[in-house]
């Protein structure tokens, strides 16, 4: 980038990129008014704005692709800063039999549909994966405008995030390990060194997390801010070098981090993830042919079906595990439907693979269902009184 | 007293519920930003609330006021939700005589004297000029290790 030097550059590309921006704040204004997330506007949007859209962009796509990759790094850091370490260890002790049943019921229809389109393994496990999770931004936001966060369900959904959350620690390095390897034998050895390095990644953090958080709690917001962002990208970078994938060392910081620091550190990183986050998803669109996204129409709606029924089928589990009765495990199961932000960042992870184009088609319209149909079905769900339900 | 129910809301907070004496489920949700629930639940289905009272940390000191708690257990519900690591004691003093700046109370144990309870009263946030009486009841804040060397002090 030359901005600097090419003055007349540098005019336009702060015009289109402000009234992109602009565009980008109206869209999460409608989206808000319709009560859900902003995230499948944005698609569409960075949709509009690519190659064969209404309205192709000029700006370098090299500049919009490093500040999506820092949106990725940002959504996982505040990810892994959203639980507190008691919170995790708890979540493992009560959430594993709901957990890998989730795992199962969600994990398989995106890796068989991948499979039966007749795309590579790689690419079939990160549809699997992008299938298999949850939006943790959405169901909290479903969850608190409808006020259901003092229903009894609730504690089951969120401890169902919780160990979605971990899961993705284990499964976003291995994917990403073997969406890199070419043959069998590279591909286990990156994946061994994936394992081995998040495990160590994971002890250092356990380990000595609570003396991060004590070195960085004295200064000001500006320093943390600015230690809190550094020490994302470098950890990230570094974690990218051992071919771990960079998002699982953001991630890391975020667990790493705990008490006062932690939520201070959320609400700083907050805004920013919005700004970098934004961009991530327009650019997420961005690289979706229209024509891609309408043939990937069909199996996105077989996956929402699928998908949707194994969200129901674990949401109603783990409600009724936890006593509760079936109009709340109904709640339960169609609060879980909507997937969003790790559902993309993970098919981004194949964006080397031979079947990138029609794996981010998928995934994009995949999202774009589950957000839009997740929400109303939880809406819909509580209006069924106790007496409806048989 | 009702008993009361906690239970742990990964991302979001903590939720406090206990069933009043008229038969009616209450649950207070406090927010990690200090932000409130107050939610009430359906006679028909115990599962879900069907109302739900939003406060903020002013609103929830106004509602404190009007139903009678003292100002004390507001900061003290405050600082256990938001510190790990820190504790609170109660320590009734066995003398007294000394103010809380001659005991350098703060200096040698690290913990804070945030209210003292005389006679039913209680004197909020005592300066250091506060003098210290025999059966008086200080309650303090600290590490566990602090609080046990501030009870030594105290009442040894």
């Amino acid at each position: 980038m030359t901005v600097a030097a090419a003055s007349g550059d540098a005019a336009l590309a702060f015009i289109e990129i402000g009234a992109v921006a602009l565009v980008l704040a109206f869209l999460a204004r409608v989206a808000s008014r319709l009560g859900i997330t902003a995230i499948p506007f944005f698609l569409l949007a960075g949709l509009a704005v690519g190659e064969g859209g209404v309205a192709p962009l000029d700006i370098s796509a090299d500049f919009i692709a490093l500040v999506a990759e820092i949106g990725v790094l940002l959504l996982l850091l505040t990810l892994g800063l959203e639980y507190t370490a008691d919170e995790l260890r708890h979540g493992l002790r009560t959430g594993l039999v709901p957990g890998a049943v989730d795992a199962v019921t969600n994990f398989t229809p995106g890796f068989v549909v991948g499979l039966v389109l007749g795309w590579e393994v790689p690419a079939a496990v990160l549809l699997g994966g992008a299938t298999w999770v949850s939006s943790s931004g959405i169901v909290a936001k479903v969850l608190s405008d409808l006020d259901r966060l003092g229903n009894r369900e609730t504690p089951t959904i969120l401890n169902l995030l919780v160990i979605e959350d971990l899961a993705m620690a284990v499964f976003l390095p291995l994917a990403a390990a073997l969406a890199t390897g070419r043959d069998a034998a590279a591909t286990a050895t990156t994946v061994a060194i994936a394992l081995a390095a998040v495990l160590v990644i994971l002890a250092v953090a356990m380990r000595f997390g609570d003396r991060l958080s004590a070195l960085l709690e004295p200064g000001t917001d500006e320093a943390l801010l600015l230690a809190v962002f550094g020490l994302t990208l470098l950890v990230a970078g570094l974690a990218q070098q051992l071919e771990v994938s960079a998002a699982i060392g953001a991630f890391v910081v975020g667990l790493a981090l705990s008490g006062p620091v932690q939520h201070r550190a959320g609400a700083l990183t907050g805004p920013l993830r919005d700004l970098f986050a934004a961009v991530f998803f327009l650019f997420f669109g961005f690289q979706i042919r229209p024509g891609d996204l309408v043939g990937a129409l069909v199996p996105a709606l077989v996956l929402l079906a699928l998908g949707g029924a194994g969200k129901v089928v674990t949401g109603r589990m783990a409600a009724a595990r936890a006593g509760v009765a079936r109009p709340g495990q109904w709640r339960a199961g169609t609060t879980l439907v909507a997937r969003g932000e790790f559902s993309v960042v993970i098919a981004a992870l194949g964006a080397t693979l031979v079947d990138a184009d029609d794996l981010a088609a998928v995934a994009a319209a995949f999202v774009l269902l589950t957000a839009l149909v997740g929400p109303i079905a939880a809406k819909r769900a509580g209006t069924v009184r106790a007496s409806a339900v048989p | 007293m009702p008993e009361i129910e906690e239970t742990k809301l990964p991302g979001v907070g903590v939720r406090h519920e206990f069933t009043t004496a008229a038969g009616e489920r209450v649950a207070v949700l406090t927010h990690r930003s200090g932000r409130r629930e107050i939610a009430i639940y359906d006679r028909r289905d115990p599962d879900a609330c069907h109302t739900v009272l939003h406060l903020d940390s002013d609103d929830t000191r106004s509602l404190t006021e009007l139903l009678g708690g003292s100002q004390v257990s507001e900061v003290i519900g405050a600082v256990q939700q938001q510190v790990e690591g820190i504790a609170i004691d109660w320590i009734t003093l066995t003398s007294g005589g000394s103010t809380i700046a001659d005991g350098q109370l703060r200096t040698r144990t690290g913990a804070s004297v945030v209210a003292v309870l005389r006679d039913g009263a209680t004197i909020a946030a005592p300066g250091p000029e506060v003098q210290l009486l025999a059966g008086d009841v200080v309650v303090a804040v600290g590490t566990p290790e602090g609080l046990d060397q501030l009870r030594a002090l105290l009442a040894p």
